[in-house]
């Protein structure tokens, strides 16, 4: 009856990516890895129960659900679904220090960008400069409340706010301590923000409004602008050096 | 035939990677929900879609900037504004409009659509091809925002008494409602649908 049942080693292998962009197959179990001997029976049609998938080093690719044996690729590889090409796992030597570095900055960058002026305008006489709360509040007549929030969300309450999740994770797996409570709530919430913060996004159209306006009247960026430049650019590189499964997998070690 | 989570009788927590039985519902890692793509199937995708697609229209009819200058008033449209920076010679500028707001908002509703519907026609596109379309609409999905910003910096910017003011247009709302609301359609689409045809074929 396991005869049709396959057995451990038919999973795919991951591919490890080297940095000099050559892919090679890491084998799927390394040889250190002895399968328990009665694995193969357990294969059966009614997968794993619970406390079998305790134990297992499986992981499937989120995107396309390849399964695998989670192999840890050498520092400054990464591991990569060797069918749809999403990056798995990327640890990297000291990556939650910088991750958390970045995030610092971040967060200061943004409380520091509230207090300056961010652009400023002259013509015929005439001045305004904006903050980044007015801008924020711009669509504050009554029709557009539902936009400010939206708005004021996506440049500053949510950038700060998934930062300081990333903070509050990784500040005790740091100083290697037991995560805070609802560390994996946070640590989740975080990563659901990414796509809703949008600073980056922001500064292009800042950059278009700029264009549009030079021709109307004077206009010079404030130091608030020139903040939200360098935390859009660190925030890009924060999440560039997270790998989201080192730190599942630390916080689920202590 | 790739070895998959479901295939093995297993679910996949796309979260954080760990696989647990069919049948539990939250990781027991990361505490994420564990969804079943065959119960959730395309409902929630459509649903978003059609309801971004709604919001799209009007977005496109109204006026979404209102200049108000000395001698003049003028409401444009998306198309118009951009047009106008043409005019004045800003290329770039309006390329950049019209990319973010006409051609990146209708392929996202075509992509969608396409990648919906063909779970069951299949052929004409690889499944490679199909997981990059994904993936290129879910990355590229959000910089539409970009109009809606330049929206917001413009009405808090231009606000000299009666020498020049700039207002939103209703405009601005239903287009950035549609874009969050094409954004969460993208979200709610489960890419391993893509991929389990793979294993049926």
């Amino acid at each position: 009856m396991h005869d049709a049942v396959p057995t451990r080693y038919s999973l795919a292998t991951l591919h490890v990516l080297k940095d000099n962009g050559r892919c090679f197959r890491a084998g799927a179990m390394r040889g250190n890895r002895t399968p328990r001997s009665s694995c193969d029976d357990r294969w059966g049609m009614a997968g794993l129960t619970h406390a079998e998938t305790q134990q297992t080093d499986l992981i499937a690719c989120p995107k396309c659900d390849a399964l695998y044996h989670e192999v840890t690729p050498d520092d400054d590889d990464r591991a990569i679904c060797s069918r749809c090409g999403t990056t798995l796992f990327a640890p990297r030597q000291g990556s939650m220090l910088t991750v958390f570095a970045y995030a610092l900055t971040v967060l200061v960058l943004l409380f520091a960008a509230v207090w300056f002026p961010f652009i400023s305008i002259d013509k015929s006489g005439l001045h305004n400069t904006s903050s980044i709360f007015d801008v924020a509040l711009s669509f504050s007549s009554a029709a557009m409340v539902p936009l400010t929030i939206a708005v004021g969300g996506m440049i500053l309450f949510l950038p700060a706010l998934r930062v300081m999740l990333i903070l509050y994770v990784l500040a005790p797996l740091l100083a290697d301590k037991p995560p805070l409570p609802q560390a994996a709530l946070s640590f989740r919430l975080s990563e659901q923000l990414r796509p809703w913060a949008m600073v980056e996004i922001f500064i292009l159209g800042v950059a278009v409004a700029l264009v549009k306006v030079h021709s109307l009247a004077h206009v010079t960026p404030g130091p608030a602008f020139w903040m939200f430049v360098v935390l859009a650019l660190i925030a890009t590189m924060q999440d560039r050096a997270a790998c989201s499964l080192s730190i599942w997998k630390a916080l689920e070690r202590r | 035939m790739t070895e998959t989570a479901k295939s093995r009788g297993l679910i996949a927590c796309t979260t954080c990677a760990r696989v647990w039985p069919l049948g539990q519902d939250h990781c027991g890692r990361c505490g994420a929900a564990l969804i079943d793509r065959d119960q959730r199937g395309l409902q929630a995708v459509w649903a978003w879609w059609l309801a971004g697609l709604l919001c799209y229209i009007p977005a496109n009819i109204y006026p979404m900037l209102r200049t108000k200058t000395l001698f003049s008033y003028d409401e444009s449209t998306i198309v118009a504004g951009a047009a106008e920076l043409a005019d004045h010679g800003s290329y770039g500028v309006a390329a950049i409009i019209i990319i973010a707001s006409i051609v990146i908002p209708v392929g996202k509703f075509i992509a969608i659509a396409y990648l919906a519907l063909n779970l069951r026609d299949r052929r004409r596109l690889s499944q490679h091809r199909r997981h990059q379309l994904y993936e290129v609409v879910d990355f590229i999905g959000r910089w539409s925002m970009v109009d809606v910003f330049v929206v917001a910096i413009l009405s808090s910017l231009i606000q000299l008494q009666d020498v020049a003011s700039i207002n939103p247009g209703p405009a601005a709302m239903t287009f950035a409602l549609s874009v969050i609301l094409t954004m969460l359609s993208a979200q709610s689409f489960d890419s391993r649908m893509i991929w389990d045809r793979e294993d049926q074929a």
